[in-house]
């Protein structure tokens, strides 16, 4: 009897100290190995191009320095994304190193206590300061660029052009006659794909260009709700777009089901003419479909006026939070992304989507169709404007089921953009903006 | 079932032979020492007692997990302007009321029909209960592909006689109707258990009188099954009320709300406050859903037992 209680006395204990261990181990996230190596985490979402960028720069890093490895962690991407970042800050569970969206997404981390401010880093002597605008605070600096920036613009078949003898448009009149001929011809004119709902929003975030062009203090009166969708004859057009394409029967008839997957077959294998897209997804047109890329071109969103321009968006970010375990480490592998190296490896691993803002890094010879036809944008002067995201850090949460209900006919473009701006209200009241 | 379980009890009490209960004191001394109470205590206090105390807390505040700012009532007053809450409304009390109505025409019917002696009523069963057991997230998927406008089973089915189906889940105006009817499929074999136990209660002379008066099985069913089978009823209707009224991981499976917000509910217009960070907004609407639910369920909860009692 007494034998028996002293051992499951001696079980108990070992089962205790088993179990605060366990804790201990579980609260650290990443940490020294035995051997003096030191391991970094670094969470990615899961598209496959930012999986694969990372992991080529992860790999060439710890070539250079092998005491340093890092280990590749992926999460889902969208709205869920936004919100395992969010909670693995707050409870600071968050990895060494993590990749996210620059702009307005980043301002709602509330980046000045829980990211490692990079500010005064020598490093960051290379990064451009367009992109350093989009990741700063008034307090702080908070990533380096990974990836290339983007355009939100039209991608479009050019075999299907070439063969209606199409021109690319500049004027948004221009565009609806090409979507009259190319739909005449038993095309599809608009490819739309609602079920991923945020490939919806592109005809109105990417009519920002022209937004600025006629109104060049709109973002700053926008931030102070001095301005706004529903009132602003300007503003509201990408709405109208928007309806306009839906209510001429120029889209695809499946609009409904399909997912930005099935935009990008349509496109490729010519079923469609026009897809409204972020750059990026050329890298995906190469991987998929890389017989047919070369027929794929590119051309930002036609306005009102005589010329038109591209809304850009900047690269992704990786951040730090405050209070990683290893911050000389991280900031040795920042340091390596902020350099033509990173660059390169980049390309070698994805191939290029568009310009890169590190000074001194050049794109390879061999960039895509559609890659060629955004760069050109970028060299003429006043030929980008950033978008809405990265000049204020007001964006409604909304919007994508928003314009899924305009560009389905549920609701009108007026009615879309007066509601807009009440999803809006919620969003800077929650950042504790003046004037809300 | 608990009900059902609560009218055994006090029929039991009542039986004669029984030795006659002791008057009870107002402090009857527990069979069981105080400790033998704290290991539920504990898990009942931080499991459900602390975390309902925070969300009323968190419902007046301003909380983006980083820092928290006490607004007072802002929080209700924002999620009743939402323009999305009255059609959320409404498409909760249609989904309600529709799927736990067709939930006990069908669940009675199928209790009907397997009580009864028909071949291999085992196995149909086991079949009418099984989609109780599959994931709903499972569920939810495979009906999506299946109802697919244009390469879904359904449809293609359909255009195989000559019918063009609509878009079950991309039009507007049937969206919500289509996850109703997944809904209860899902959940009848849950209902058809109910009812059978307790269509098997009820004592057989009753039907054997029935039928010597010359009664016909429609009779049987009318005057005989269906006033008896008055508890079990109670507990369908309320059980996939309440499950219909809160009901969220089929619906966002099937449409995420959409398209664009035509078949969110309460439900789902909680948890976009939740995933657009507006974390005190979402904790107010809770607060308002557990509200909504209990003023429903507590006076039909109340009205039909009542009735029942009358009898």
């Amino acid at each position: 009897m007494n034998a028996f209680k002293k051992r499951s006395k001696l079980m108990a204990a070992l089962v205790t100290g088993a179990a605060i261990s366990l804790t201990i181990a579980g609260c650290s996230t990443g940490g020294a190995t035995t051997d003096g190596k030191v391991e970094l985490s670094l969470l990615v979402d899961n598209t496959d191009a930012n999986i694969a960028t990372v992991e080529a720069l992860a790999e060439a890093f710890t070539a250079q320095n092998p005491d340093i490895e890092i280990d590749v962690q992926t999460r889902p991407g969208g709205e869920e994304g936004d919100n395992l970042i969010k909670t693995r800050l707050a409870t600071g569970e968050m990895t060494d190193l993590f990749w996210y969206n620059s702009g307005s997404l980043m301002q709602a981390l509330n980046p000045d206590q829980t990211l490692l401010n990079i500010a005064d880093e020598p490093f960051m002597d290379t990064v451009t300061s367009t992109f350093i605008d989009g990741v700063s605070t008034p307090n702080g600096v908070y990533a380096v660029p990974a990836g290339t920036g983007m355009g939100g613009g039209i991608l479009y078949n050019e075999a299907i052009y070439a063969e209606l003898g199409l021109e690319v448009p500049v004027t948004w009149d221009e565009f609806m006659d090409n979507n009259e001929a190319i739909s005449n011809a038993g095309y599809d004119a608009v490819i739309q794909t609602y079920t991923d709902a945020w490939t919806s929003q592109l005809f109105v975030l990417g009519d920002f260009y022209n937004v600025l062009a006629e109104e060049p203090n709109w973002a700053d009166d926008y931030t102070a709700n001095k301005v706004n969708y529903a009132d602003d004859d300007v503003a509201i057009r990408g709405f109208e777009r928007l309806q306009e394409v839906y209510e001429a029967g120029y889209l695809n008839e499946d609009f409904a089901s399909s997912t930005l997957d099935d935009g990008l077959r349509m496109l490729a294998q010519g079923e469609g003419a026009h897809y409204p897209m972020l750059s990026f997804a050329v890298s995906t047109i190469v991987e998929l479909y890389p017989d047919q890329a070369d027929d794929i071109g590119f051309f930002a969103q036609p306005g009102d006026g005589p010329s038109n321009g591209l809304t850009t968006w900047l690269a992704n970010g990786i951040y730090a939070p405050a209070d990683t375990e290893h911050p000389d480490e991280v900031k040795s592998f920042m340091a390596f992304i902020a350099t033509v190296e990173a660059c390169d490896v980049q390309s070698d691993a994805v191939g290029a989507t568009g310009p890169y803002f590190i000074e001194g890094c050049v794109l390879p010879d061999d960039v895509p169709n559609a890659t060629a036809d955004l760069l050109p944008y970028f060299e003429t002067e006043g030929g980008t404007a950033a978008a809405l995201e990265f000049l204020s850090p007001v964006k409604g949460p909304s919007l994508p089921q928003i314009t899924v209900e305009v560009g389905s006919g549920i609701r009108s473009a007026a009615e879309g953009a007066s509601l807009y701006d009440q999803d809006v209200t919620k969003q800077a009241q929650q950042l504790g903006l003046e004037g809300w | 079932m608990a009900i059902t379980t609560e009218r055994r009890l006090a029929r039991q009490s009542k039986r004669p032979g029984r030795l006659p209960e002791k008057p009870r004191k107002s402090r009857q001394k527990s069979q069981y020492p105080m400790w033998f109470y704290i290991p539920a205590a504990v898990l009942f206090f931080t499991l459900f007692v602390v975390p309902t105390i925070a969300s009323f807390y968190f419902s007046l505040t301003r909380w983006s997990l980083f820092d928290i700012e006490f607004i007072g009532f802002d929080n209700f007053a924002q999620f009743f302007r939402e323009p999305m809450l009255i059609q959320g409304f409404v498409n909760t009390f249609i989904f309600g009321f529709i799927t736990s109505g067709l939930k006990v025409v069908f669940g009675l019917l199928l209790a009907v029909l397997l009580s009864s002696q028909i071949m291999g009523r085992t196995f149909l069963r086991s079949v009418v209960f099984f989609p109780v057991l599959v994931s709903v997230v499972g569920v939810g998927i495979t009906f999506r592909v299946l109802m697919d406008p244009f390469d879904g089973l359904i449809n293609t089915a359909l255009a195989g006689i000559g019918v063009d189906g609509p878009g079950w889940l991309t039009d507007p105006s049937y969206a919500l109707l289509s996850v109703a009817f997944v809904e209860v499929w899902r959940g009848v074999g849950l209902a058809t258990l109910i009812f059978i136990a307790g269509i098997v209660a009820i004592p057989d002379e009753y039907f054997e009188a029935a039928t010597t008066d010359g009664a016909s099985p429609f009779q049987n069913f009318w005057h005989i099954t269906l006033p008896l089978v008055r508890p079990a009823m109670v507990t369908v209707v309320i059980l996939s009320l309440i499950g219909g009224l809160r009901s969220f991981d089929l619906i966002w499976a099937m449409t995420r709300g959409g398209p664009g917000f035509t078949s969110d509910v309460i439900a789902s217009v909680i948890f976009k406050q939740y995933q657009a960070g507006f974390y005190g907004l979402s904790s107010a609407g809770n607060v308002v859903l557990f509200v909504v639910v209990t003023a429903i369920i507590v006076p039909i909860f109340w009205f039909l037992n009542r009735k029942e009692a009358d009898q």
